[in-house]
């Protein structure tokens, strides 16, 4: 049957919305049959991921915390993790067999997510038994411990953004101008001399 | 001495001696005014002499079928910074603002962001799927996207993290670090909302997930709203195809908002009813703030602008007398009105002169033409965009914010030129 105004592509079949429709959303939509136990996704975990993200999560090098930074969210520096930031499981699962491990993308199947993802639990201590397994069927039980924390882009309320009157052009600031923060004295910057140091607020 | 060559040495100046900040004096006299006397007298040798390209023959028609810039220019390049990522592959790099002019970015010089590389696809075996919330879910092929009704529109692209070094204080010496993750092109492409209307859109549907097909398959959801008001998918960037690392062969473009949702190698569109909570939207691109709580779904980009020179890379060579101050403002609320800048760092204010094509959602092009007597200088530039919105400063931010968001930095720069010309990022009281 003909579609849309142009009648252009083709119908897609199930087999190929299959193939590529494995987004998961947090109230479980998208969730494939399976199942795995955290001892399971030790095993996983151990032989794929802990290379980059540490035996404990605690990530290797620069690569991702995965576990830990409870508590640490108003701290100077916060440490985000599944536990501590992450709101939803499923994005979890969702990622994981999205993306994950890096570089060998999508070679996970469906119940070694679950035990990657039961294990991840463990480790974030959401849940506290090796034997726990998680499914299809129970996942939804789980919620992380941040997931009340995020709240709608509020921007606009802001001071400097709620005053839309024109701004100050002359005498702005009561006495001369001092340089309180240098860049050069960080001294971070590529073709610097110590360009392997770490900053603040590195993208990842 | 008469070199017969046909060859141009590639005679790049360096720039890293300005970038360390150890230029020692810059150069504030003039190349006609350093010439010895018996030189001045006798002429510029640059006018005087026959000079090789006066008397040979360059290179013919033939000799390159895809044209590259100048070897003069090869530093004129994309930069990265290696300490901000645990890895290459999934990365940024910067886009040489100090050295640009105008409002459009060189397709070769556009800033590139990856989380998986560049995925390189063959545009015969790339598909676009349409599932969900729809009546018919559709497969199309790129013979297929190229049949529908194109638009031509100029956008910014700007990436939420793009400043977000600079949270904590000045720390990036050079605005193509500080400013880089930005580009502004044509696009060409077929109206979402086209693509969307022929597979049907359901009543129930009021949200759009976006997926690429590179390793990293990113995910972000999108209001159906938006989908429907001015996102294209496209094809060409500047009139040609889009770059392997711009998304090659099909790119979402999502005018005014946070460039994570602008996915590249875009091969799927799902209709659904609530937001997905992909990783780029939770795990990132949420603004976490003083009090451990976190935005989410920041999309907009706020108003903003930097002077691209003087900068840290671009210093004032020339000495006193007349100097361009010239930058970019953009808004993700649509055009930019008006941009001030200051030259006392922020005490006082001029308005400066915006030039070429004001439109929505675009990089705006800014000059304040000065007559510089030498002294120190705290370049400052304000920008103000048609909705009203003033770009704050770095310090209003942090009062509402902290300084672990990461992400949407958009606050008020500051240059110090120094009497002898070398620059440097500083911040003010």
């Amino acid at each position: 049957a003909p579609h849309g105004t142009y009648n252009l592509g083709r119908r897609a079949t199930e087999e190929e919305v299959a193939a590529w429709n494995i987004d998961i959303r947090p109230d479980g939509k998208g969730l494939p049959p399976g199942r795995g136990t955290v001892s399971a996704g030790e095993t996983i975990y151990t032989e794929q991921c802990a290379s980059c993200h540490g035996v404990f999560g605690e990530g290797a090098g620069r690569w991702p915390v995965l576990a830990g930074g409870f508590g640490t969210l108003d701290d100077q520096r916060p440490v985000k993790t599944v536990g501590s930031y992450w709101p939803y499981l499923s994005t979890v699962y969702d990622y994981v067999r999205r993306a994950m491990p890096f570089g060998d993308a999508r070679s996970l199947s469906d119940d070694d997510v679950y035990a990657v993802t039961a294990f991840l639990l463990y480790l974030n201590d959401v849940v506290t038994d090796e034997d726990f397994e998680l499914s299809h069927e129970n996942f939804t039980q789980y919620r992380l411990p941040n997931e009340p924390n995020f709240k709608a882009d509020d921007r606009a309320s802001e001071a400097h953004y709620a005053d839309r009157s024109e701004p100050c052009m002359t005498e702005c600031k009561p006495g001369p101008v001092t340089v309180e923060m240098r860049a050069a004295v960080l001294d971070v910057t590529p073709d610097a001399e110590n360009g392997e140091q770490m900053g603040s607020g590195a993208v990842d | 001495m008469t070199r017969k060559s046909g060859h141009t040495a590639n005679w790049a100046p360096s720039r890293r001696a300005f970038l360390t900040g150890a230029a020692g004096a810059a150069l504030t006299t003039s190349a006609a005014t350093a010439l010895p006397g018996a030189a001045r007298a006798a002429g510029d040798p640059a006018i005087t002499e026959i000079k090789d390209w006066n008397r040979y023959l360059g290179e013919g028609v033939d000799a390159a079928p895809y044209g590259a810039p100048s070897p003069f220019e090869a530093h004129v390049v994309r930069r990265d910074v290696p300490w901000l990522t645990a890895d290459p592959v999934s990365s940024v790099n910067f886009t040489p603002l100090h050295e640009l002019d105008g409002i459009i970015t060189p397709n070769g010089l556009c800033f590139e962001r990856h989380h998986a590389g560049v995925a390189t696809i063959d545009p015969a075996e790339h598909r676009l799927m349409i599932n969900g919330l729809v009546d018919t879910p559709l497969v199309f092929t790129m013979q297929d996207l190229q049949r529908f009704p194109r638009e031509n529109r100029l956008y910014f692209l700007e990436c939420a993290a793009n400043t977000g070094m600079e949270w904590r204080g000045a720390q990036l010496n050079g605005c193509q670090f500080t400013h880089g993750m930005v580009h502004c092109v044509v696009y060409t492409g077929v109206p979402l909302k086209l693509l969307l209307d022929e597979a049907g859109l359901k009543a129930s549907g009021t949200w759009l997930l976006a997926e690429g097909a590179d390793a990293a398959a990113m995910t972000r959801s999108i209001p159906l709203e938006k989908a429907l008001d001015d996102c294209l998918v496209a094809f060409k960037m500047n009139g040609e195809a889009l770059r392997p690392e711009q998304g090659y062969p099909l790119r979402l473009v999502v005018p005014g908002w946070e460039g994570n949702m602008w996915v590249k190698w875009l091969r799927r569109l799902e209709i659904g009813d609530a937001p997905y909570a992909q990783r780029e939207e939770t795990s990132k691109y949420t603004d976490l703030l003083d009090d451990g709580t976190a935005r989410r779904h920041t999309f907009v980009m706020d108003v903003k602008s930097v002077i691209t020179s003087p900068s840290p890379q671009a210093p004032v060579t020339h000495g006193k007398g007349p100097l361009v101050i010239t930058g970019l403002a953009w808004s993700g609320n649509g055009r930019i009105s008006r941009v001030d800048v200051s030259l006392d760092g922020g005490r006082n204010w001029q308005t400066a002169r915006l030039d070429g094509p004001s439109l929505s959602k675009a990089l705006h092009r800014f000059y304040l033409d000065i007559d510089w007597d030498g002294s120190e200088l705290l370049l400052q530039s304000r920008a103000i965009d048609e909705a009203g919105y003033v770009q704050p400063s770095k310090d209003a931010l942090r009062a509402a914010r902290g300084v672990n968001s990461i992400y949407h930095n958009n606050g008020i720069q500051t240059w110090q030129v120094r009497a002898d010309g070398v620059v440097e990022n500083v911040e003010v009281s």
